[in-house]
């Protein structure tokens, strides 16, 4: 006869056999999760040592407490018990663990639907978002020309869509993104001018402060800093709304309709960007440009308005028009990314956040990306 | 035959949508194969079956959102993912579709959802519009409810909204997805009879998916049942008679809530 006893906790387990060939567990006190609970393993040791066993009784009558701890335990057990081909007999145990325990031995008798845990090494994750990407490649070209298509619609004035709509996503694209616009590419500017003059003071060349603001801000950062705030103010807007709306159906009942969502969703957001970036563009350039003004007068004695004359000598009318330019560039492909990331949601929350997400990483990608073509293409045109 | 015409809608017993040797599958994996049914005009007709078997797929086979992976979808003759983009956007005017959720679009209000199908395809007037929107409400009852945003109803008054813009074209063929899901029993009741009326007043012929028994009973002349298990449809009939004839014991213990 065996005796193992716990002492340290409040459930108790004891082993006896009755008869050679019979293992008997005897429970005693409290099995509760929150119990220490002594290991399967405890049993499981004894049933390989033991080969001459055939069969487990219980015995329970000193169990005060129990809960999912010692359902969680018999199962184990039971299952361990099978394993080996041992007869396992129940009738020691109270009636409501017995009738608990067959129920989830009958719900584990179904067919096997639990999916293989995604264990992947580093090697095959690189693999499988490389495929991604490349897989995603068709799916984003087809989107570039669906889209095109649809703006050819518009000009054909044969899309469909909400007039009222686009003013709505106009004003919120556009007069409404001035506050923010205003603060990050003021502070650029600032910056811009302190280091720039900081450097230029050393070569007494300190007016030039306005050639190297107004250029930079106007023909390309001013740009890029629009760009990315409406990357992450509007992109991300536009991928939330359209993940919703695929989320809840809404575009299933576009399509349904015959109603094109090309036409009606993603072309007016689209349209509201191209229109309101390079107005963007501008504006952040000559904030900039101000901020420079700042600069000079409060910290470098510069006047105003010999800034201002600088300023005018410096620029000229193709600057602003390569950062208008480059502003609606960004724009197409922030609006592109946001609505392709949208559409492509898949039906839960959480992946309406994905979209987001990806939507703010693709068009911020895309948008240095751009920046660096562009630049590097008219600086060979000598533009 | 493709304009709406209410002598057609007569012919009961002629198939108004055919299925056959319908497969539809994700990737690889296939849900359902060799589906063969017909749904005649006037017919109310369960797309039923557990949980996961496939039915709300099918539904999107029908109403053109999924493409199936084999077999046709006809609409009387025509043969609706072979037809071009015309023909298919032509056909989709024919039917309405109510979906699970509701679907409605949140950004407009009820009169503007049920007034956009109105706008893009009948050349009606603002008055006939508000008109024929303050109509289709009062039909599901909510009668001046038209300043409503989706987000201000309930889950019943938002299915309603729902079935009332699925109505906006007059259309041949209502597709319901599980209507009476998350409704109380004096709701889902009044929208069974609600059903019945439009059936039996327009004529329309309705496709619904439910796994509600009391309500497929009541409103069904007509099914299909698909297995989850064997991939592919084992029954088709009046609900009823497939509840007290049927010898197949899946059929007849799903249809008796596993009781017999």
């Amino acid at each position: 006869m065996t005796s193992q006893d716990n002492t340290n906790s409040n459930a108790v387990l004891d082993l006896n056999n009755p008869d050679a060939v019979t293992l008997n567990i005897v429970l005693k006190g409290s099995w509760r999760l929150q119990d220490k609970l002594p290991p399967v393993e405890t049993i499981t040791r004894k049933l390989l040592s033991d080969p001459q066993l055939e069969r487990i009784s219980f015995s329970s009558d000193e169990v005060t407490n129990w809960d999912s701890g010692l359902l969680v335990f018999l199962s184990k057990l039971i299952g361990s018990c099978y394993e080996k081909k041992l007869q396992v007999i129940t009738d020691g145990l109270p009636a409501g663990i017995r009738k608990l325990l067959d129920l989830a031995a009958s719900s584990s008798d179904t067919k096997d639907t639990s999916r293989s845990s995604s264990n992947e090494s580093l090697l095959s994750y690189i693999g499988n978002t490389t495929m991604d990407l490349v897989e995603g490649i068709p799916d984003a070209l087809h989107f570039l020309g669906e889209s095109l298509r649809s703006i050819a619609r518009l000009v054909t004035r044969k899309a469909q869509y909400n007039r009222s709509d686009l003013f709505s996503i106009i004003q919120q694209v556009g007069p409404q993104a001035l506050p923010i616009v205003s603060l990050i590419s003021f502070l650029v500017g600032l910056i811009l001018a302190y280091m720039g003059a900081v450097q230029l003071e050393r070569f007494g060349a300190q007016i030039y402060v306005a050639d190297l603001v107004g250029i930079a801000m106007v023909r390309e950062v001013g740009a890029l800093m629009a760009a990315i705030i409406m990357a992450g103010r509007t992109g991300a807007a536009y991928a939330a709304e359209l993940g919703s709306m695929q989320v809840n159906e809404e575009i299933d009942a576009f399509k349904t309709l015959g109603i094109s969502p090309m036409d009606y969703l993603v072309m007016p957001r689209l349209l509201a960007l191209l229109l309101m970036m390079p107005l963007l563009s501008l504006y952040a350039g000559l904030v900039g440009v101000v901020a420079g003004i700042v600069v000079s007068v409060t910290v470098f004695d510069i006047s105003a308005y010999e800034y201002y004359q600088q300023t005018l000598r410096a620029l000229n009318f193709t600057y602003f028009a390569v950062g208008m330019m480059k502003g609606t560039l960004y724009g197409a492909l922030i609006a592109l990314s946001g609505c392709l990331r949208g559409m492509q949601c898949g039906r839960s929350a959480q992946a309406v956040g994905q979209a987001t997400t990806s939507a703010v990483v693709t068009s911020i990608i895309s948008i240095v990306i751009a920046a660096s073509l562009t630049t590097i293409i008219l600086q060979k045109l000598g533009i | 035959m493709n304009t709406i015409n209410p002598d057609i809608r007569k012919k009961e017993a002629q198939a108004h949508i055919t299925v056959t040797d319908l497969s539809m599958a994700y990737g690889n994996y296939v849900i359902q194969q060799d589906l063969n049914f017909s749904v005649n005009y006037g017919d109310i007709f369960i797309i039923m079956g557990g949980s996961g078997c496939g039915k709300t797929t099918l539904l999107k086979l029908l109403i053109g959102l999924k493409e199936p992976a084999a077999g046709d979808v006809y609409f009387d003759s025509d043969n609706y993912w072979k037809s071009g983009p015309e023909k298919q956007q032509e056909l989709k005017q024919r039917f309405g579709v109510m979906f699970q959720s509701g679907a409605l679009w949140s950004s407009m209000t009820l009169a503007e959802n049920i007034a956009l199908p109105l706008s893009e395809y009948m050349h009606l007037s603002a008055t006939e519009v508000s008109d024929v929107v303050s109509y289709k409400l009062a039909l599901v009852g909510l009668a001046g409810h038209e300043e409503y945003y989706p987000s201000e109803l309930s889950g019943g008054m938002k299915k309603r909204a729902s079935l009332a813009r699925a109505m906006a074209l007059d259309p041949e063929i209502l597709f319901l997805d599980e209507p009476g899901a998350g409704l109380d029993p004096i709701s889902a009741r009044r929208l069974d009879d609600l059903i019945l009326e439009l059936r039996d007043s327009l004529g329309t012929t309705i496709v619904i998916v439910t796994h509600e028994l009391a309500s497929m009973f009541v409103i069904g002349n007509n099914s299909v049942f698909l297995d989850a298990e064997s991939r592919t449809m084992i029954a088709t009939g009046d609900p009823k008679e497939l509840r007290d004839e049927s010898s197949d014991p899946r059929v007849k213990s799903f249809l008796t809530r596993g009781e017999q």
